[in-house]
């Protein structure tokens, strides 16, 4: 019997899998008909202790699109945590009900816990501040399918780079791929976490941090855009003295290669200004919808559903 | 002064930091064997002033002793055969800890889930850096908390 397969993080996958992993969402995306009966039968459990709109509903779409069905929560009043019961247990249960769990918890590490305990594959769809692998892996198709390779290119992220963990995950995951350069561009209070910025020396990675964006805007070939909250600043003076320095506009986007991709993991505020929202750069909202296609390749790779499988329904039931 | 015997078959901790002994009677579960085991406390040290002392009757490969290395560094481990030192053994950092230190992160599921072990990774050797598994909040051992 095969070994169960999780995903707790973006580096549980090597480049080798996540290139097959990429492949098959390229597939769904060219070919999304040849696609919809391919988890008949199946069902997904999206057990949501706190509240999220995209990333729940996104996997839940990515199951109906491959014919499968759904059940779960939305948040943690209307499950059992509400009564007290632990993640170990919730799993057990509802191993015997579906066949794959999309988990999103508070608290960091709930889904290797409910890793450890499952005879489901379970899917970490973030937990607290810590993980949100899927995020990661949309940002890395994205990137793949826009730009066409995960290497080789000079990639700009901007905003707050301390506290934001899909920056975190996604430089984690792109420093296996060679020839990229990072450009980071925060406020000083912002700067992404020294242990990243060793990481990248240890390895002999080119990266310059920078305060303002106009400065590099023109150097990058993506530019990954992230919020920057006005509460992560010590002053309000510094808040208002900073806060256009990572606002992306018109303006700023014309001086920006005509080849650039913006990127954001969603929900935006104000960090990107809706005029540009019809540049053809602006790759945000084709993201969501890239991040529903590895979603749905993700699903069929952790249930093991190769062609074979589809046509003959290997199925628990 | 209070004199302890040889023994003949087995292995000595030395230099242990004063009144750690009994913690690591029970960390390295010593306190479920059949065999002989010699508690010395606060014995004299020429370096320290005060040390501890575990002599301990039986083979040292029964037992894993890598959580020494992440307990104390000073620790010495002899090794004894027909009542003399045959091997003085180094130690080396565990690459994982189980239940010998706790995860203070509020936002780690160790802090709601009951009956999870607290397990922590070895991250960073030459740093001395451990992770936990499930939230990789970082602990450096000589920013250490009480053991």
């Amino acid at each position: 019997m095969k070994e169960l397969r999780h995903l707790m993080t973006p580096l549980d996958f090597d480049t080798d899998e996540l290139d097959r992993l990429f492949d098959k969402a390229g597939e769904i995306e060219r070919h999304p008909r040849d696609f919809v009966h391919a988890c008949d039968g199946r069902i997904l459990a999206t057990c949501f202790y706190e509240p999220s709109t995209r990333t729940r509903l996104s996997f839940e779409t990515a199951m109906l699109r491959l014919g499968g069905k759904v059940i779960g929560f939305a948040d943690a009043s209307s499950s059992s945590a509400s009564k007290g019961e632990s993640v170990a247990d919730t799993i057990r249960v509802i191993s015997c009900f579906a066949d794959i769990c999309a988990m999103r918890h508070p608290k960091e590490g709930a889904a290797m816990v409910a890793a450890a305990k499952s005879e489901i594959p379970v899917i970490n769809a973030g937990d607290g501040g810590h993980e949100h692998p899927t995020q990661t892996l949309t940002d890395l198709l994205t990137i793949r399918s826009l730009h066409g390779s995960l290497s080789g290119f000079t990639i700009g992220l901007c905003g707050d780079l301390m506290f934001g963990r899909t920056v975190h995950s996604l430089i984690h995951a792109l420093v296996r791929y060679s020839g990229i350069r990072f450009v980071f561009i925060s406020p000083p209070e912002l700067k992404v976490p020294d242990y990243i910025t060793e990481m990248l020396t240890a390895r002999g990675i080119p990266y310059e941090e920078v305060i303002r964006l106009d400065d590099v805007i023109p150097d990058l070939d993506l530019l990954y855009m992230t919020r920057v909250q006005r509460e992560r600043f010590f002053n309000e003076e510094d808040y208002v003295r900073l806060k256009d320095f990572y606002i992306l506009d018109k303006e700023k986007l014309s001086r920006a290669k005509k080849d650039m991709h913006v990127l954001h993991p969603l929900p935006r505020v104000n960090e990107i200004a809706v005029d540009v929202d019809d540049d053809p750069r602006a790759a945000y909202f084709p993201q969501v919808q890239y991040g529903l296609f590895v979603r749905m390749a993700l699903i069929m790779t952790l249930l093991d559903l190769t062609e074979d499988h589809m046509n003959h329904g290997l199925l628990k039931w | 002064m209070l004199n302890v015997g040889k023994i003949e078959e087995g292995f000595v901790l030395d230099h242990i930091q004063a009144g750690k002994s009994l913690s690591i009677y029970y960390q390295l579960g010593l306190d479920k064997l059949d065999n002989t085991v010699a508690i010395i406390k606060n014995a004299r040290s020429g370096k320290t002033g005060k040390k501890d002392i575990l002599k301990v009757e039986v083979d040292i490969d029964t037992l894993n002793l890598d959580v020494l290395a992440f307990i104390d560094h000073n620790i010495t481990v002899n090794v004894i055969k027909d009542g003399e030192i045959v091997e003085k053994r180094s130690l080396v950092l565990p690459k994982e800890i189980r239940d010998i230190i706790h995860c203070h992160n509020p936002r780690c599921i160790t802090s709601v889930e009951q009956g999870l072990p607290h397990i922590f990774y070895l991250a960073d050797e030459e740093k001395e850096i451990y992770r936990c598994r499930y939230c990789d909040q970082k602990y450096r051992k000589r920013d250490g908390e009480k053991l």
